[in-house]
């Protein structure tokens, strides 16, 4: 209309402003630094991407991780490359006028439908990928031989095909982690379990809320004291794989490690017997201890003392009794 | 004369006094003071006093995690570190600095001389400060450490038994008032208080923001408030509202999820609350930098509407790893998934604003476009978490650090640095050093990327959140250094505004009524404004009414000629 008529006058900031090359210089290392998250993908990719998986759950979800991370990717290159682009070709210059455009309802429309595309795209491939990160499959060929009926939750995460899995009870307390095998074997920190073998977890906590989670062993799951969450995981390599609770649970919230140790089916076989023989013979050593007590004139109603219960406790399966093959500090 | 009828008022109530007003001390006037400008400095105040704060709590955290096995905070001291930064920065800095911001502009912006209701206004404010003095009191005696979420049954008397908690409680109590109250006072303001030809269709973005983040507010707020109450309950009156069990009885009374389900409600929304008045902010800066309209008005308009609606459905997407059944998991993918959908049509509608205009390369630009480049990581990172399955392994790690500061950092507080060049001159009459202004901005923009950028990739290698040390053999020390020293830069650069806002409030160019010859009614007053705001309030015409007055003026001074001189004395100089 009247662009002509406008005064060319330069607003006061225009004098505030230091040469166009300093100016420059910021468009410039804003460049720079684009270039170089597109020069380094081979170091940069890596910082971007989960740690393989060693169970399929995980392994499946770092494919619709890895999926999402790459049309992220395309998102944030349009969007950076489009925003510097505009910056660049289109700075005041003398003579330049911008245009007087309120808007376009074409163009508009066609990228509100192109972001429904995209997360719809997404959200497809979560439907898709979902049954094979929730649902456990049936234990491998060289699996352990389950004589046990397990017990399955039956909310959201069916039971595997033909009852083939090993159940095992996690209850997080402050700062450990307790194990509870079929057989009554229990553990603290470091679990032992059998590869090839689908291993169904139910996680309770039994005082404030808890987070069960090995990073390479796929979900991260809730221990909220009332309930039960449950999760599992199927591992093929033997060796240990390291993770710690990942919610806030008090002062020692960072201590509170969870290790995984996978073995041969007979060496887990030998372990889950040993560690209840160990467990059946400290109970009774405290009941000997404490039926010696009552002979020495004790009162047998009163409740294990502290140290009788750190007898039974810690001493024959606490966190350092591993098989040898756990007690490797390599991770796989 | 053709400009008379620009500037044309309609009759409304004016407030009538009855004395004429006391002098009084400056600091009684401050004290006392009703006028939305005084308490809109208040506000800025006291919000940049508290991101202070916070921010020498974050950096004390950098420094604990600078090195792994790091002894330089005890276990104790790092819960309290983390769960004050995350109180503070929300409550108490981004939230209220919003409302700091529309308290001094919303008015001018409307054309309104207050804010609907001025002692309400002012009781927000005070409200605000006896919440902050009530959550920081709480350190001479214990400190709150079950985070910012503050979860039972951490936060229960029994896992939680000194009174931190409830100092928290009280303290989020009285802000969270401050912000209902200001909320339903914004919303008065923008419905009855516009200018004359305002019509809905002409309030400015920033305009439509306030009053969806006033809505969101007067919503979700009252939601947190029952949840704070029935903790507080729980902690000291015996109801079990979030205790699972009752001790000794074995019945299972309580359920711990339903605070994550309260306190959710409210805090998902609170992080639109957050961000929608920094991208109004964005939405009134850019078109007066590329001198070049909004792109699709209502476009923006509408999908800050459908963010609000969106965000009010998503906050169970805090909860994917808890025990809930997977259809209601789904039910939350989608309608995360579905935010990014408005979000994206603002992001690509301010770049096509920029598109073919004339590009002024000033301050709040600058902060404006390093919103749009570090907000859309953000983005990126919550679509990716909104996939539940992926969030079973994301959630609680770093990356969700790292996402949620691209978000609240990358989002608000470049916002917030934008609104702060972008209005500076016109709540203190003077300009910003530019340059200052031009290197705070690098070394934020840099200090930022390198400090949380790595955090990603410490969240996809394991290290979940929260913990006040880490292993040597853990491969995370490299990441944590990198985030360290990135922060410490970070911290510099936000030291340069400040040293450049105390700079130029004494030796600051005068900047006038109209610096940056910008588009709404606050350039059409003094600056700063006097105390009722416009002597004559113009009659809007369209979205931009300072860009229709200077037109009419020029065309005026044009056909008029030599004669037309007059048309200087309309527009307060």
């Amino acid at each position: 209309m009247r662009r002509s008529a406008r005064p060319q006058r330069r607003s006061p900031l225009h004098r505030a402003r230091s040469p166009v090359a300093a100016r420059h210089a910021g468009a410039a290392t804003l460049l720079a630094l684009a270039a170089l998250a597109l020069a380094a993908p081979a170091a940069g990719a890596r910082a971007f991407l989960p740690e393989p998986g060693a169970s399929p759950n995980e392994t499946h979800t770092n494919t619709l991780y890895t999926v999402a991370l790459i049309i992220g990717f395309v998102v944030f290159l349009a969007v950076e490359g489009g925003l510097i682009v505009a910056l660049v070709r289109f700075r005041a210059r003398k003579g330049r006028v911008a245009a007087q455009i309120h808007g376009n309802r074409r163009l508009e429309l066609t990228w509100t439908v192109g972001a429904i595309v995209l997360v719809t795209f997404l959200t497809v491939l979560v439907f898709i990928q979902l049954g094979s990160i929730k649902n456990p499959p049936a234990s491998g060929p060289g699996g352990l031989a389950l004589a046990d009926d397990a017990e399955f939750a039956t909310l959201n995460q069916p039971a595997a095909p033909g009852g083939n899995a090993l159940t095992i009870h996690i209850n997080g307390q402050q700062y450990i982690w307790r194990y509870d095998y079929p057989n009554g074997a229990f553990a603290f920190e470091t679990m032992v379990v059998p590869v090839n073998t689908t291993v169904v977890l139910n996680i309770e906590a039994s005082d404030v809320a808890h987070q069960w989670w090995i990073p390479k062993l796929g979900a991260a799951v809730d221990a909220i004291p009332g309930y039960t969450n449950h999760s599992w995981f199927k591992i093929a390599r033997a060796g240990m794989y390291y993770g710690q609770c990942a919610l806030l649970c008090g002062q020692g919230h960072a201590n509170m490690v969870a290790h995984v140790c996978a073995v041969p089916v007979a060496q887990y076989q030998t372990w889950v017997d040993t560690q209840k023989a160990a467990i059946t013979q400290s109970n009774k050593d405290v009941t000997d201890e404490r039926a010696l007590e009552v002979k020495d004139g004790g009162d047998a109603s009163q409740p294990p003392s502290a140290a009788q219960l750190q007898l039974q406790l810690a001493e024959p399966v606490g966190p350092s009794y591993v098989p040898p093959e756990c007690n490797e500090t390599t991770a796989p | 004369m053709a400009t008379t009828e620009l500037i044309e008022t309609r009759p409304r109530p004016q407030v009538v006094t009855h004395t004429v007003p006391r002098k009084r001390r400056a600091w009684i006037e401050w004290v006392t003071t009703t006028d939305h400008k005084k308490i809109g400095i208040l506000y800025m105040y006291l919000t940049f006093a508290f991101f202070i704060i916070g921010g020498v709590e974050a950096l004390l955290m950098r420094i604990q995690l600078g090195a792994p096995d790091n002894t330089f905070v005890t276990p104790q001291r790092y819960n309290e570190l983390f769960t004050l930064h995350g109180t503070t920065m929300i409550f108490l800095f981004v939230i209220p600095v919003m409302a700091g911001f529309a308290n001094y502009v919303l008015p001018l912006m409307i054309g309104a001389r207050d804010m609907a209701f001025p002692r309400i206004n002012a009781w927000s404010f005070w409200m605000l400060l006896f919440g902050g003095l009530v959550l920081y009191a709480s350190l001479f005696f214990n400190a709150p450490q079950a985070g910012w979420t503050s979860y039972p049954p951490l936060s229960s008397i029994q896992y939680s038994k000194d009174g931190g908690i409830d100092a928290w409680i009280i303290a989020l109590h009285l802000i969270g008032l401050a912000s209902i109250l200001g909320g339903i006072n914004f919303i008065a303001t923008i419905h009855n208080m516009r200018a004359p030809g305002m019509g809905w269709s002409r309030l400015p973005l920033f305009g439509w923001a306030m009053l969806v983040y006033s809505y969101l507010i007067v919503i979700a707020t009252p939601a947190l408030a029952a949840a704070l109450l029935m903790l507080l309950t729980d902690r000291h009156y015996g109801t079990h509202f979030f205790i699972p069990t009752v001790p000794g009885s074995g019945i299972r009374e309580g359920s711990a999820l339903l605070w994550q389900h309260a306190f959710w409600f409210y805090s998902h929304p609170a992080v639109y609350i957050m961000v929608l008045p920094a991208f109004g902010i964005v939405s009134e800066v850019l078109p007066v930098f590329s001198r070049k309209p909004i792109f699709g008005y209502k476009a923006i308009a509408a999908s800050t509407v459908a963010i609000a609606f969106l965000g009010m459905l998503v906050w169970a997407h805090h909860m994917f790893a808890t025990p809930i059944a997977t259809v209601v998991l789904v039910f939350f993918m989608i309608s995360s998934m579905m935010i990014a959908v408005p979000t994206g049509i603002k992001l690509i509608n301010w770049i096509a604003t920029l598109w073919q205009g004339t590009i002024e390369f000033t301050v709040p630009l600058m902060f404006c476009c390093g919103l749009i480049g570090t907000f859309v990581i953000g983005g990126i990172s919550g679509v990716i978490l909104a996939m539940f399955p992926v969030d079973w392994v994301l959630n609680d790690t770093y990356f969700v650090v790292a996402h949620i500061h691209y978000v609240l950092f990358g989002g608000s507080v470049f916002g917030v640095f934008a609104g702060l060049y972008y209005w500076f001159p016109k709540m203190s009459g003077r300009m910003m050093s530019q340059r200052l202004g031009r290197w705070s901005f690098w070394t934020i923009l840099i200090g930022f990327n390198v400090t949380f950028l790595v955090q990603h990739s410490l969240g996809l290698s394991g290290m979940p959140r929260r913990v006040y040390e880490y292993p040597a053999n853990a491969g995370w020390t490299t990441y944590n250094q990198i985030s360290t020293v990135g922060s410490f830069i970070l911290a510099f650069g936000i030291l340069l505004t400040f040293i450049n806002v105390v700079r130029s409030l004494r030796t600051g160019r005068v900047a006038g009524p109209d610096p940056w010859k910008g588009n709404t009614l606050e350039w059409f007053t003094s600056s700063p404004p006097p105390p009722n705001n416009f002597d004559a309030i113009p009659r809007v015409r369209s979205v931009e009414p300072m860009k229709d007055i200077r037109r009419a003026i020029e065309r005026d001074s044009a056909s008029v000629g030599s004669a037309g001189a007059t048309a200087q004395e309309t527009v307060p100089a």
